[in-house]
């Protein structure tokens, strides 16, 4: 019995018990609520973009499960500094392989620390808290206001 | 409550035995071919079915698959007596005064739509219906799709701190406009046991037609339509031990013969021409197209099943669960009870404090620990206990005291992950 322990590793643990990134953002440029109503998750993502679409600064809030938490903490983490092109890219390597439709190890390492999620496609019911803050943040990118992951 | 079923043995009788649940575990082929040990715990979310159940419902489909009320032949002839064969078991089981009362939908869903039009739809605007804090969305977004429709006003009684409804306020929310009260039996979220009779009582002595919505209680109360003096009463097949896909709606004669049709098609009609359509009689006018025949024959099977292990031992069984339950709960670190009603039935919602309970969710799942974590489908109660979700147990006749003994240690393993 795996006993969820590959899920909740000790960084996803880490990041979900003390956000980075968590807190107001009021030079914020764009902004989305991420909403689950399933799991009652809410998250509102700020980011600041300057005039050549770098991210240059990020911050959520809000309430939520374990991994949506560690989930936004990890991903602000990892795009701050890069390009909004970048984050697209990250996107899709990440929702491919959280949804378990890419599992190479080539695939795995290219995400970095974010590899921590790597199994929760197991936990199909889990997947859409794993990338509430995702979706977030590229309707904020695209100007929208929400997003959710029912 | 009296049971009247005439199945149930008188009072006057010795105390019957308590229910064996590690016997009952024997009928149920997904205990006996569970690999490792099955913990289930969300029985309010869906009973698991014996193999009764399966049973009847797989020889109908052998023996009798054939359409009902139409064939010239025994074979439908067979399925059309056991089709109602089933109603009739249905009826004894709600006492209903007649067979015509009893009506096969796919669900309690289904069933509390059929009444937000049939009878709904006949309403004026600014007319009333009152429901209470503590609904399934089942019995919430219908009104709000009515109120849309006929611009009906929708009202909610308060519930009180702990998660009961005052007869007092429920009083106090009848008005002269008020046309049905439609109310939870049995809290899904809460485990809350509503006082039916008393409410019932209330809304009649105002003029409102009431609805009892009974999904959750079916498997451990005794229902009594006629003892309730309720004009509605919704359930599903699914939570009585039933296959899926088959509900039933009760409705008194008068109501439903005053009610137009939910949905049009075959069976429900007498003759169609294309001018018009006389409609059949009762309960047929509300059975548009081919009915879940196999799956009414199972729920006949698990209501005879029930009848057989008896609901007031089921409901000794289950209160004795429960109540082990709230006790060592209470009893441990970081475990918060969500409601606490005096009168409950087979259900607990808790909290564990810092974890979401989706972590504590699949942490227990992963275990082999099955409970519901969640809103419950029903978010306005969740919003005013403003909580987003509980973590739920609840108990049936297969749970056993190690049940909860598990339970426990699942929580101080999650506690040990996520503290």
């Amino acid at each position: 019995m795996s006993d969820a322990a590959d899920l909740y590793q000790e960084l996803i643990l880490q990041h979900s018990r003390t956000p980075r990134h968590f807190g107001p953002l009021p030079q914020a440029t764009h902004t989305a609520a991420g909403d689950n109503p399933l799991c009652g998750d809410r998250y509102q993502i700020r980011v600041q973009v300057d005039e050549n679409g770098i991210i240059r600064d990020g911050a959520f809030e809000g309430v939520g499960c374990a991994i949506s938490k560690a989930s936004g903490s990890l991903l602000l983490d990892a795009v701050i500094g890069h390009s909004r092109d970048e984050f697209e890219r990250l996107f899709q390597d990440f929702h491919a392989v959280v949804r378990g439709d890419e599992q190479s190890p080539a695939a795995i390492a290219r995400l970095g620390k974010l590899a921590a999620f790597a199994g929760i496609w197991k936990y199909p019911a889990r997947v859409k808290c794993a990338i509430l803050c995702w979706h977030a943040l590229r309707g904020a990118l695209a100007g929208e206001h929400s997003a959710t992951t029912e | 409550m009296e049971p009247s079923t005439g199945i149930l043995p008188p009072m006057n009788k010795p105390a019957p035995q308590p229910l064996d649940p590690v016997a009952i575990r024997r009928e149920f082929a997904c205990y006996r071919q569970a690999g490792a040990p099955l913990v289930y715990l969300d029985s309010a979310s869906s009973s698991l079915k014996p193999d009764c159940v399966i049973d009847a419902v797989a020889n109908h489909y052998r023996q009798t698959p054939a359409n009902i009320h139409r064939g010239l032949y025994p074979m439908s002839e067979a399925a059309t007596a056991a089709y109602e064969n089933a109603r009739e078991q249905v009826r004894r089981f709600i006492n209903a005064a007649a067979r015509e009362e009893v009506i096969f939908t796919s669900g309690t869903t289904d069933a509390i739509n059929l009444v937000a039009h049939g009878f709904g739809n006949a309403l004026q605007a600014g007319d009333e219906i009152l429901i209470t804090g503590l609904e399934h969305h089942a019995n919430i977004v219908p009104w709000q799709l009515l109120r849309e429709r006929r611009g009906i006003v929708l009202k909610v009684v308060p519930i009180t701190p702990a998660g009961e409804v005052d007869p007092t306020d429920f009083r106090a929310a009848l008005g002269p406009r008020t046309r049905l009260a439609a109310f939870t039996a049995v809290s899904n979220a809460l485990g809350t046991e509503t006082p039916v009779a008393e409410l019932v009582a209330l809304a009649r002595a105002a003029g409102a037609a009431t609805l009892v919505d009974a999904a959750q209680a079916m498997a451990c109360c005794p229902v009594d339509v006629q003892a309730w003096g309720c004009d509605f009463l919704a359930f599903s097949g699914h939570k009585l031990f039933g296959p899926n896909g088959v509900g039933v709606l009760y409705g008194r004669r008068e109501r439903l013969e005053a009610m137009n049709p939910f949905k049009g098609g075959g069976d429900m009609i007498r003759a169609v021409t294309y001018e018009r359509t006389t409609y059949n009689d009762l309960p047929y006018k509300f059975e548009a197209g081919t009915p879940p025949i196999a799956a009414a024959v199972g729920l006949g099977a698990a209501i005879q099943w029930v009848e057989e292990l008896g609901l007031p031992r089921i409901a000794t069984h289950e209160a004795a669960l429960v109540a082990a339950a709230i006790e060592q709960l209470a009893a441990l670190p970081g475990v918060e009870l969500v409601g606490r009603p005096r009168r409950r039935r087979s259900i607990v919602s808790f909290q564990l404090a810092g974890i979401h309970p989706h972590d504590a969710g699949t942490i227990l799942g992963t275990n082999g620990i099955a409970v519901r974590a969640g809103h419950h489908c029903a978010q306005p109660l969740m919003d005013y206990l403003g909580l987003p979700a509980t973590i739920r147990a609840s108990f049936s006749v297969y749970n056993t005291p190690e049940d909860i003994t598990a339970l426990l240690a699942g929580i101080r393993r999650t506690q040990e992950i996520l503290g």
